[in-house]
């Protein structure tokens, strides 16, 4: 386990030269060297590169918010250094010549990137288990997935190997492996991070966001990641809030919504309940009142996501035709249509096939009313719904997955029941909302498995989330554990 | 909302305007997955969406333009860098007009 764990911590102690960033960088490295073998969070660390920058730290000549800090980045936010394969064939050797507006930042606050992250194909899947380069598995049980897309970043963080993490969420991909993984993970409001040099998987609904042990260090990278920005033209010209500030004032006369679509939602794991029903019990003993809303076209939620997703996505990767970047197939061919179908057959992976022919489906002539259009509609009344909700409460409270980590393999067979797992999350990208996963539990002996707890809330409002987050974090232990392994 | 109802054929059809080349036992494959997927998905014609705009982002943001003022592009180099085959400053790709007839798809 790292020394200097959260970003806090880190800064902190390279600040006051209890150790320098070097070292911890170093400690990263090790931590990386003897776990990532049976984890495979990373597909790609650059330790030269990462211990360069941390004797610049140490030197002075690098400063910043981050100054120093250790983290992971995942694999489908382009770098100028190393590759960016979205954990496809079809991109395994893609050296960006651009990078991304967020890495940029981060590198401009001092992070120091060691390396980038695994994920579910082109961020397609909640399991990390549809990566080309092989699945990552969960520091808390190496039997287990650590959720996904960005399983490979949240796996990263749990088991020491960095001090925070940055992901992707288009349907939850950032909270669901934090849940899994007993961190905190956070969707801001579509627009409120740069998408510029994230590649695209469903452009309405993609956002970048912070994984971390704790809610200050996700307000700190989020201070440092969002923005407008000239390159993205969905990214709001808001001014962008001091996320730490005000962070440890409890919000007077919260008022929490629990939603009863969400009560009678199938599938949730009693111990889920036991303890999201706990963590109801902590807000009211802060003082929040309860309020009873409704969010009447919640079950909706997913089959509008299931063909707002792929649709955007077969657009999207259209582009991948073996001719301008990525993979090319060898076969010989007898036109360019030829090297087109044979080159995308060869190098998209089966779920994100499986996609391309979803959205290609619901997009031909003849369909696009029906599926497209209308999805787009069902969209602004689930939005409507959570804008009348939120009338009534600060923020709405519910698990953050129906289930704690599954086993390896038990979901990958039937890709609908996969599909299901994201019930919870996909509504806050579908309505642009921010929303935050907090651990807030364990199941019981003799593996004990993380149990996240999600807060939605208003369209840029994260300042708002943090701080009732903040309130359950300062009132309970469930960030100060880790797992076993690290 | 179309009948979820999917064919072999239609998969076929499907798979060649995604421009993805699939064996036949993945179009055997992907058959009753699509239509299970469909069939799932087809739910959303039980909501009355009478009178509603479609959204896509959280404000009502539609077109953003700026001043068009021309700016440095990436270098040529870095831009050829990552394809398969390249001629000179060109992509190179396999004869695109009359190769057969087939090529006008």
């Amino acid at each position: 386990m790292l020394a200097f764990d959260t970003i806090a911590d880190a800064i902190q102690a390279i600040r006051s030269k209890t150790i320098s960033s070097t070292q911890l960088v170093r400690y990263a490295l090790a931590q990386i060297d003897k776990l990532d073998p049976a984890i495979k969070a990373f597909n790609s660390v650059y330790p030269d590169q990462s211990l360069a920058r941390a004797k610049e730290v140490d030197a002075g000549r690098i400063t910043g918010p981050l100054a120093g800090v250790p983290i992971a980045l995942k694999d489908n936010i382009c770098t100028t250094f190393g590759t960016t394969t979205c954990s496809s064939k079809i991109l395994a050797n893609f050296r960006s010549p651009y990078a991304a507006t967020v890495a940029k930042k981060l590198e401009a606050a001092g992070a120091i990137i060691l390396g980038k992250t695994n994920l579910d194909e082109f961020a397609r899947g909640s399991s990390t288990e549809n990566s080309a380069f092989g699945p990552t598995r969960n520091p808390w049980d190496t039997a287990r997935v650590p959720g996904g897309s960005s399983g490979g970043s949240a796996a990263a963080l749990a088991a020491g190997m960095c001090c925070a993490s940055i992901g992707s969420d288009t349907g939850g991909s950032i909270r669901q492996p934090a849940s899994l993984c007993g961190l905190v993970g956070l969707k801001p409001t579509y627009g409120r991070v740069s998408r510029y040099g994230l590649v695209a998987y469903a452009s309405s609904l993609d956002q970048i966001g912070p994984l971390a042990w704790t809610v200050a260090d996700a307000a700190t990278l989020l201070n440092v990641i969002a923005g407008h920005d000239p390159n993205d033209s969905t990214s709001v010209p808001h001014p962008r809030p001091d996320y730490l500030a005000h962070l440890h004032q409890p919000i007077k006369g919260l008022r929490l919504g629990i939603a009863k679509e969400y009560q009678l939602a199938s599938g949730i794991d009693p111990q889920v309940k036991t303890a999201v029903a706990a963590a109801i019990k902590t807000y009211q003993a802060l003082g929040a009142q309860l309020v009873d809303v409704s969010l009447p076209h919640t079950e909706y939620g997913i089959a509008a996501y299931y063909i707002i997703a792929p649709c955007e996505a077969s657009s999207n990767l259209a582009r991948y035709d073996g001719v301008h970047f990525g993979h090319r197939t060898k076969e010989p061919v007898r036109d360019i249509i030829e090297l087109f179908s044979k080159s995308r057959a060869e190098g998209f992976g089966e779920e994100v096939q499986r996609r391309i022919m979803i959205g290609t489906y619901a997009l031909s002539s003849g369909y696009y009313d029906a599926y497209y259009l209308r999805a787009l509609k069902v969209r602004t009344l689930i939005r409507r719904d959570f804008d009348n909700a939120f009338t009534h409460c600060h923020a709405i409270l519910c698990p953050t997955s129906p289930v704690p980590a599954f086993a390896v393999g038990e979901k990958s067979a039937d890709p609908l029941q996969m599909y299901l797992v994201d019930v919870f999350t996909v509504t806050a990208n579908i309505a642009a909302i921010p929303g935050i996963s907090l651990p807030c539990g364990f199941t019981a002996a003799p593996k004990p498995l993380p149990i996240g707890l999600q807060l939605l809330g208003p369209a840029f409002t994260e300042q708002k989330l943090l701080r009732i987050a903040q309130m359950y974090e300062s009132a309970t232990p469930w960030h100060n554990h880790r797992p076993p392994l690290a | 909302m179309p009948d979820p109802r999917i064919s072999l054929e239609q998969v076929r059809h499907v798979a060649k305007l995604a421009r993805l080349e699939l064996t036949d036992d993945q179009i055997r494959k992907f058959t009753p997955q699509l239509e299970s997927i469909l069939q799932y998905v087809a739910k959303i014609a039980e909501v009355d969406v009478t009178g509603v705009e479609p959204m896509a982002h959280a404000l009502p943001i539609h077109n953003v333009f700026r001043e068009d003022i021309p700016g440095p592009s990436l270098p040529l180099d870095e831009v050829l860098k990552n394809a398969p085959e390249t001629d000179g400053p060109f992509f190179k790709v396999p004869k695109v007009i009359g190769a057969d007839e087939d090529s006008a798809r």
